[in-house]
């Protein structure tokens, strides 16, 4: 079965099409999806502008990312499982849409930087930890992440509009 | 009296050449929106950064003033993003806007939610943690949260229509 086809029949599915026709789920899924983006992204960001030397400059980079990295990730885990039931609500659409690939490419070059940052920059930290302005690696690890997300979240905003659909799509802004 | 009605000040923005211009292009409202989901993003780590702390929570109650500090020129830019780019949204469709509810009940929460901030707040984070309690600055730290969730979730009802 190809990828197209799992989302023929994703969207043959009870539980797509009960959440693609409710009036209520659907937009609650939605908002959930965008305000948790303050909680995750936002948090993303003060790490990010930490790891630049731009903020939180008195506080150690560990300790910024020991005590903001959990309740960054409560709010990853809110929005994979949020933009699951988004893309569960109307899967052949949105796997075509050209915004979703792009949003799911960059995710996966966000996730390599991640793990780059956390198995190979991040073993030398302890040297740079007290840095106010940390070596270019972790720069470079907060630059890209801060481009990646802002990328990501753009994306995702554009998925909801049809200028590109086949057929115009019926779900609302 | 007021000689001119907020609906005749909301008609004018939308007809002013601005709000004719976004609503006439196909990619400038999305584009406007995008710069203010990014400006949510930022805006929303600083709040929340400085809550987390006043809560106990994230970097302690004792790194609540230097939070803010260094939060503040983040959160000062992004809130200037947020207005800017929020007022253009507005001008493509006040009178839309006029009527709807979810717009009115945003911009009350937004005013208090701003207000709240520059006075119960900023004394909360910047007082000597050892003259306010764990429970008031808790408290303080729910409002703010209360008060910006009513402002996103407001806003984010505004598309729905």
């Amino acid at each position: 079965m190809s990828a197209i086809e799992v989302c023929r029949w994703l969207e043959t599915t009870q539980g797509s099409i009960g959440l693609h026709e409710s009036i209520w789920v659907y937009p609650i899924v939605e908002s959930v999806h965008v305000l948790t983006l303050s909680l995750f992204l936002g948090l993303a960001v003060i790490i990010d502008l930490r790891l630049l030397g731009a903020c939180l400059s008195a506080t150690p980079v560990s300790q910024v990312i020991r005590r903001l990295g959990p309740w960054m990730l409560a709010g990853f885990a809110v929005m994979v499982v949020s933009g699951t039931l988004l893309f569960y609500a109307a899967p052949v659409r949105t796997f075509s849409n050209i915004f979703f690939r792009l949003k799911m490419t960059f995710l996966l070059m966000a996730g390599l930087n991640v793990a780059v940052f956390h198995f190979i920059t991040s073993r030398s930290m302890p040297r740079w930890d007290l840095d106010v302005r940390p070596p270019i690696r972790a720069r470079l690890a907060g630059g890209v992440s801060l481009a990646l997300w802002a990328a990501i979240a753009v994306c995702g905003r554009m998925i909801a509009y049809n200028w590109f659909d086949k057929a115009p799509a019926a779900l609302a802004r | 009296m007021i000689p001119v009605s907020v609906l005749t000040l909301f008609t004018w923005f939308e007809k002013s050449w601005i709000g004719e211009g976004i609503r006439e292009s196909r990619w400038l409202f999305p584009a406007i929106e995008s710069v203010h989901l990014l400006g949510l993003a930022i805006i929303g780590g600083s709040v929340l950064a400085v809550n987390l702390s006043l809560l106990g929570l994230g970097l302690g109650r004792r790194s609540a003033a230097q939070l803010w500090h260094d939060t503040w020129p983040w959160f000062a830019g992004s809130l200037a993003i947020m207005l800017g780019s929020g007022f253009l949204l507005f001008m493509s469709e006040a009178v839309k806007l006029y009527y709807h509810h979810a717009f009115w009940v945003k911009m009350t929460a937004l005013l208090l939610s701003l207000v709240f901030t520059a006075t119960v707040q900023r004394w909360t984070a910047l007082a000597d943690p050892d003259r306010v309690t764990l429970l008031r600055s808790r408290a303080v730290a729910l409002v703010s949260l209360l008060l910006w969730f009513l402002v996103g979730a407001a806003g984010r009802w505004i598309g729905f229509s």
